[in-house]
């Protein structure tokens, strides 16, 4: 599925990534705790869905190769990490809904999860 | 080849900086994908536990015909139950540190799983080693 039709399924935001939006996204790892994510075997076209926005989450994004970041709660990352997305090639996106109802409604598109 | 870097604790901003230049440096002498991140993530690991369990440390990784091996020391509180740390889910991790995502509990055990030889040593109240190799 491509990440403009996650956007539109979540009720999201483009933070960064106007490029990217034709990114096929495959699987879904919801996770708080970046170990929790570096403990699974991230595969190609992973999108990470988190309420976490610091610069671990791209430092984490960049030494799995995450395809993309989901932001929930309507959280928004500060400026500093936005470049980081940037030089690393990730959208970013963010939607107003939790962790919960957001991962909710991807399995519901059909959408795997990590393992 | 070899690469060191000097890791400072609690600068939340610039952890894991030099996991990335260890995961740029490798892609760019033609390591494996599969391998560049199985070293990535034990690296990563290895820094985030300097940045909140210890007070500074080094990390310096040889890249030898054969194998790539990584020393990351640091000076801290030391380890008192190496066993205990070992577990997956025991984690003495901070309140600031679990804010910025870490406390799983699970950097030891993904360092122990991703390397293809651990070995770590520990003095309370000196610091902690850790020794990593991976086979090319
Ligand atoms: N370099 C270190 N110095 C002192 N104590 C350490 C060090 N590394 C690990 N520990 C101890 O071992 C425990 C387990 O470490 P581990 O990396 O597995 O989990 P964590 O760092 O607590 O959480 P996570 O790595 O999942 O974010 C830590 O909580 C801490 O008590
Ligand atoms: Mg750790």
């Amino acid at each position: 599925m491509q990440l403009k039709e996650i956007i539109k399924a979540i009720d999201g935001r483009l933070i960064y990534g106007e490029e990217h939006l034709d990114k096929e996204i495959e699987i879904i790892c919801g996770a708080d705790l970046m170990s929790d994510v570096l403990a699974c075997h991230i595969k190609p076209r992973t999108l990470l869905v988190t309420s976490l926005v610091n610069a671990q989450v791209m430092r984490t994004a960049d030494i799995v190769d995450l395809e993309a970041i989901l932001f929930v709660r309507g959280k928004e990352p500060a400026e500093i990490v936005i470049e980081m997305a940037k030089d690393l090639e990730i959208p970013l996106i963010k939607t107003e809904h939790t962790m919960f109802k957001s991962c909710g409604i991807l399995y519901q598109l059909g959408l795997n999860g990590c393992n | 080849m070899r690469l060191d870097f000097t890791i400072i604790s609690d600068d939340f901003f610039a952890a894991g900086a030099a996991s990335a230049r260890i995961k740029k440096s490798l892609q760019q002498v033609g390591i494996p994908t599969s391998l560049v991140r199985r070293i990535s993530v034990a690296v990563y690991e290895a820094e985030m536990n300097i940045v909140i369990h210890a007070y500074s440390g080094k990390i310096s990784l040889e890249l030898a015909r054969e194998k790539v091996r990584i020393v990351v020391e640091d000076e801290g509180p030391g380890i008192e139950d190496i066993q205990l740390a070992m577990q997956e889910g025991y984690s003495t991790a901070s309140e600031e540190a679990r804010r910025q995502g870490f406390g799983a509990g699970m950097g030891l055990p993904n360092i122990n799983r991703a390397a293809d030889k651990f070995e770590i040593e520990s003095t309370v109240d000196v610091g902690t080693k850790l020794v990593m190799e991976f086979n090319l």
